[in-house]
């Protein structure tokens, strides 16, 4: 009688496979860390408003600081122990290995935790995940960033990468749009990047108080006060999915190319791998696919604005 | 892959032997439904005496067996101001005795989903790489429907395929471990008449099927239908349950969800199946739901399943096993509902090629 006991020692991964026709890790896996974050600490607090607040984190191990490098656009899934994981835009420039900033709105139950911690407390991130802004297509013509509200955060990492290689890229503008004037984030950075980075940002909001003296009204009535050169554009378009659809056929309207106005995207992402299907749009996963997306793939997309 | 023959009694004896020795699943009699019928599920079983041989199917998959209902994805151990994270991605080897082709194939295509990709699921390819599984042939239910999803034969995916031949099994053996195992029982070579008998078997479970669906050319028709009214038509029957989902063999949606331990010292992340039918699938942080609609969530599981997704190369994931149809409460199978777009997509095209002579 043969032994039929199946319990060959040693590490699992490592047995002899009972089946041989079976697909094995693809070479990025092998240095790719799965399900094991690294541990950050935070050092910084920011209050920005009495839903958000930016939080500086620094990974604590050397090593994996070095490790960590993003491209603006991308996300990193956010665990604090006990409350759960979730998505979050990297906010500061992919340049700085020394600091991770977070814009983070208090909405749900891990971003909830987030705001109880104090300073020194310990989380841990996962990533980066995800596509990102195509920075050197874009060089050499002009560039226009749109947000609204909250899509300040994940523009702030191209803007910064604009602001380290200004010199590739000629017209540079911004336009920033929020309901309230209380609800500008970032109001101390603006002069800095007027000046620094040489970008012309120009803000709105939708219902001003008797302090704000800019403008008012809806993000698009912009569009009118200066000229756009459609053939030399490139489009960078962050915020809630109703303002997609107001400005991105503003744009197409003025003759940008579909593929050249770039949107992000955002769903409740569990895993941020291609395997859970809940941040599916259409037939596409915005945590492997997106979360930047062409104004293109977008419209071909079903359901997703 | 190795050809041989079996007596029923050695195979029996063969299966009792490796049951004993590991830790086992196999279709057990659980219960009885309404009209008296035997309900099936895979089990735990200790001897070969547990195992019903000749089930007709079992109302759950054996899915939850590679991709636990609930399945730790890491630890975390907290002390003082820090914490401890610990990954595990070790399993125990199991043995699944009894699966039916499509179960087999939905293995296969669940290998497709979890192992393709940019990051393959390491806790999927252990349980995987220890499972050791022995497939069976069957005659189909009348409402299977696996031939039109061209799933009712299998060629990998498994270490033992047996196909019934009267008084032997024909075994496919596809790997070694099998065959080392088998070296100890009496097996003989197939003769002429042997694989006469298994092309009959072929044959007999080939015209078996009374369920047809016609998937040729679905995922056009479903992108056509996109806006379709039948959707909302279903929708309107559906219950959101999610009972479709945990019985079928290839829905492997799942949320990560974290829980705190009941002293405070630690908390567990794990992975939670989930259906896409629930009225929280889509919904994000804010409260914004992208599908507030039991159509849309319908809609959505009926293109994830027939017409596939960009992560499994755009393959319909549908193994025909047709469970989420009898399991479902409010009486939706995908039979009727592929129909029903077939029907109205293809009046719609008579209208079309009609119109000439009305004009």
């Amino acid at each position: 009688m043969p032994d039929m006991r199946f319990n060959i020692p040693g590490q699992s991964l490592n047995r002899e496979p009972f089946i041989d026709k079976i697909p094995d890790f693809q070479k990025k896996c092998e240095v790719m860390i799965t399900d094991r974050g690294y541990k950050c600490k935070i050092t910084n607090i920011v209050p920005l408003t009495s839903q958000e607040k930016l939080f500086l984190l620094r990974i604590v191990d050397p090593m994996e600081r070095v490790l960590f490098t993003f491209r603006p656009g991308q996300f990193l899934m956010l665990e604090v122990p006990g409350y759960g994981e979730s998505p979050i835009s990297i906010s500061s420039s992919s340049s700085n290995q020394e600091f991770i900033e977070l814009c983070i709105r208090k909405a749900g139950h891990v971003t909830s935790a987030m705001f109880e911690a104090k300073q020194g407390a310990m989380v841990s991130i996962r990533g980066p995940f995800g596509t990102s802004f195509p920075m050197e297509a874009m060089r050499g013509h002009n560039v226009l960033m749109v947000a609204g509200g909250l899509g300040i955060a994940p523009i702030r990492a191209p803007l910064f990468w604009i602001g380290n290689h200004r010199d590739w890229y000629k017209d540079v503008r911004m336009l920033y749009g929020a309901k309230e004037p209380s609800q500008l984030l970032f109001n101390y950075q603006f002069e800095e990047w007027r000046k620094v980075s040489n970008v012309n940002l120009m803000t709105i909001v939708e219902h001003p108080d008797d302090s704000w003296k800019g403008r008012s009204g809806m993000i698009t009535a912009l569009f009118d006060e200066f000229p756009i050169d459609p053939d030399n554009t490139f489009a960078i378009v962050c915020g809630p999915p109703v303002m997609f659809k107001f400005v991105c056929s503003h744009l197409d309207r003025l003759g940008i190319p579909m593929n050249r106005m770039f949107v992000s995207l955002e769903r409740r992402m569990h895993c941020g791998m291609g395997k859970c299907c809940r941040c599916m749009v259409g037939s596409t996963f915005t945590c492997l696919d997106g979360p930047v997306f062409d104004y293109w793939s977008v419209m071909n997309l079903k359901e997703a604005i | 892959m190795i050809y041989k023959v079996i007596s029923k009694p050695e195979f029996r004896a063969f299966v009792d032997a490796l049951v004993r020795a590991n830790t086992s699943y196999g279709p057990r009699q659980v219960d009885t439904d309404r009209h008296g019928d035997p309900i099936y599920q895979f089990m735990p079983v200790s001897s070969a005496d547990d195992i019903a041989f000749d089930y007709t199917v079992t109302t759950s998959s054996a899915k939850h067996l590679l991709m636990p209902f609930r399945g730790e994805l890491s630890r975390f151990n907290f002390s003082d101001s820090d914490w401890k994270q610990q990954v595990n991605y070790e399993t125990q080897p199991i043995v699944l005795i009894g699966l039916r082709p499509c179960d087999i194939s939905a293995i296969n295509i669940l290998d497709e989903v979890m192992l393709k990709g940019p990051y393959p699921s390491p806790y999927y390819l252990a349980r995987r790489k220890n499972t050791f599984i022995i497939g069976m042939d069957h005659l189909p239910l009348p409402d299977c429907f696996c031939k039109s999803m061209n799933r009712h034969t299998v060629n990998h995916g498994f270490s033992l395929f047996c196909s019934d031949i009267g008084d032997r099994y024909y075994l496919s053996i596809n790997s070694a471990k099998a065959f080392s195992c088998l070296k100890e029982f009496q097996l003989d070579d197939p003769t002429d008449e042997d694989n006469c008998r298994l092309i009959e078997r072929r044959k007999l479970i080939k015209h078996s099927f009374e369920t047809n669906i016609e998937v040729s050319g679905l995922p056009v028709f479903l992108d056509i239908e996109f806006d379709s009214p039948i959707w909302q038509k279903w929708g309107e029957k559906c219950l959101s349950c999610g009972s479709c989902a945990m019985v079928c063999p290839t829905c492997y949606c799942y949320s990560v969800e974290e829980q705190f331990d009941l002293d405070l010292k630690g908390s567990t992340r794990e992975s939670h199946l989930y259906s896409c039918n629930l009225v929280d699938f889509a919904q994000v942080a804010g409260g914004h739901n992208f599908r507030p609609r039991s159509g849309d969530r319908l809609k959505y599981r009926y293109y994830h399943h027939y017409r596939g997704f960009a992560a499994n190369d755009n393959q319909q994931i549908c193994v025909g096993c047709n469970r989420c149809g009898r399991t479902c409460l409010a009486n939706i199978n995908p039979k009727d509902v592929i129909n029903d777009l077939r029907l109205e997509r293809e009046s719609c095209l008579t209208c079309v090629s009609t119109s000439p002579d009305k004009a």
